[in-house]
């Protein structure tokens, strides 16, 4: 890869807090061109923060993010909304909307972005579907169409204005393992096929390590460890460890309860005593 | 003392907060409505959903809206029928019905129906998307969801809710004429004559401008407090309730400042 490429993201120093509460902590991390980098984390680790922070959706406490060429935290609504049409993202529940057809879901980007008749517009929307193997589902609704197919439909949505960068939020979440399978597959596929930059963020290892070509695991708000899925893999850090490999207890305590078990269970007995 | 104090203030600020907001989202709205036109930079306010809403707002309501009406002229007139006849002045139901519906009860009726029919459908469509991550996936599409829904919302509303009430004042007149003719035995053209008689211009043009002012009250009430839910399905049944009681009071609040600012205006 050439080193003078400038990298399509750069994160820099990014801190989050919430009321107080520190969710990020002064992250640091880069994103090649054409990688698929997958964000790992258990549930509060920020990773949902992070993804928010990326597409503009939220403003850091501190700290810089750099897409494309410019700092997302200095633009303003009109500078994010140039720099979103260049991205694109897969959300948790595919977000399709209800009250549009599959097809008219796809074609919203393409009519509101771009000059295209409305003839041309249908030509990619069936493009986009065939790409994501639901060519002639472009007249059923939201609601006719299965879990795995939603987000079928939105990753064609995602992908209509030829995004240069793509964010996947859990795209094996609530999917059975067929259908997250095939998301995997898609998003391997698009990556090798356009050489879209590709951001997951989940916490399905098995899928992680399928597709990520480099992985950062989150904890507390900091990166404890970036890699490729071997050197991960291979990595000796025992919450590393604990996380690949799926244990209960480790760095990441069972039980989080402060008080002592007896003690509090004794507790409203022991006034009356 | 100092509780309740502290919890005044905070009230007093929380409401000016929810007005501050209220009044952003309004400029956002009319910016995109009357600046991004003339600039070349900035996405355009599409016809299509505009239409769309039109027939929503507008023509599905027109019924319920006549139902109403119909029925107000029909209770006016009956409820004065035997007050005019005490007092041997029967022919003037129609300056009272004509004057009661044009000026006063045509617009703030239809406002009524309207916020119970429109207002609460746009704060809980839109709150159902704002729960759903859809407001957020225009957003990462780079659409506005000002300009994309409650853009469409508020001009549709404009123009149609005066339309509605006008169909709606003469409906109301039939019913009053209908009542004066069977009750009252006064014939419509006798009707009609003193009502035109009463009526000047003035009063039409102020019913109309408070339909339109009533119409802009509801859909941004309603697209306020639809865009701002955050959690479920609760939520979303909040917000519908809030955006009808919130604009039911705010149009009879702006009515009454209105009767006093146009009796001193226009002397009548």
């Amino acid at each position: 890869m050439n080193t003078e490429e400038p990298k399509p993201i750069v994160v820099r120093n990014l801190v989050k807090k919430f009321s107080g509460q520190v969710v990020l902590d002064g992250l640091n991390f880069q994103v090649n061109k054409g990688e698929i980098l997958v964000i790992m984390g258990g549930s509060g680790c920020g990773k949902s923060t992070l993804l928010r922070l990326l597409i503009g959706a939220m403003r850091p406490t501190s700290g810089s993010i750099e897409m494309l060429g410019a700092d997302l935290t200095l633009l303003d609504e009109a500078g994010l909304d140039a720099l979103r049409k260049k991205t694109g993202i897969l959300f948790q529940s595919g977000a399709l909307f209800n009250s549009m057809t599959v097809g008219e879901n796809i074609a919203l980007p393409l009519k509101e972005h771009t000059k295209l008749s409305a003839d041309v517009i249908n030509i990619m929307v069936k493009m986009k579907l065939e790409m994501v193997g639901l060519r002639d589902f472009e007249h059923l609704k939201p609601a006719e169409l299965s879990g795995g197919m939603k987000k079928r439909v939105g990753l064609a949505r995602a992908m209509a204005l030829d995004p240069r960068i793509m964010f996947y939020d859990e795209p094996s979440a609530g999917l059975d393992p067929v259908a997250s399978a095939m998301i995997d597959e898609l998003m391997m596929d698009l990556n090798k096929k356009t050489g879209v930059t590709s951001i997951v963020v989940t916490h399905d290892m098995g899928s992680a390590f399928k597709i990520a070509h480099r992985m950062i695991l989150l904890f507390r708000g900091r990166a404890v460890a970036v890699g490729t899925p071997a050197e991960i893999r291979a990595s000796a850090d025992p919450l590393v460890r604990q996380f690949v490999n799926g244990l209960a207890d480790g760095p990441i305590p069972l039980r989080v309860s402060q008080k002592d078990y007896a003690e509090d269970l004794l507790e409203p007995f022991l006034e009356r005593f | 003392m100092e509780r309740t104090a502290g919890e005044l203030g905070a009230r007093f600020y929380s409401g000016l907060r929810y007005i501050g907001g209220m009044a952003w989202l309004l400029a956002d709205a009319l910016s995109f409505i009357f600046v991004a036109p003339f600039d070349r930079r900035r996405l355009r306010v599409r016809s299509a959903p505009v239409f769309e809403q039109m027939v929503r707002v507008g023509f599905s309501s027109l019924g319920i809206v006549c139902l109403v009406q119909l029925f107000i002229g029909v209770v006016i007139a009956l409820q004065l029928a035997n007050l005019l006849k005490t007092f041997g002045i029967s022919e003037y139901v129609g300056s009272v019905v004509g004057l009661g519906i044009f000026r006063e009860l045509g617009p703030l009726m239809t406002a009524m129906v309207m916020a119970g029919y429109a207002g609460a459908a746009m704060s809980a469509e839109l709150g159902t998307m704002a729960v759903s991550e859809e407001l957020e996936a225009l957003r990462a599409l780079a659409i506005s969801p000002v300009r994309y829904l409650v853009v469409p919302r508020f001009i549709a509303a404009a123009v149609m809710i005066p339309c509605v009430t006008m169909v709606g004042n003469f409906v109301g007149v039939l019913g009053g004429m209908g009542i004066a003719w069977g009750v009252l035995h006064i014939s419509p053209a006798l009707f009609t004559q003193k009502m035109l008689e009463t009526l000047v211009t003035s009063d039409v043009v102020v019913g109309i401008f408070k339909s339109w002012f009533f119409a802009q009250l509801i859909v941004l009430i309603a697209c306020f407090e639809g865009l701002r839910v955050d959690s479920g399905a609760e939520g979303v049944g909040r917000a519908a309730t809030r955006s009808v009681v919130f604009s039911i009071v705010m149009i009879i609040s702006a009515d009454c400042l209105f009767a006093a600012v146009f009796r001193l205006l226009l002397g009548r």
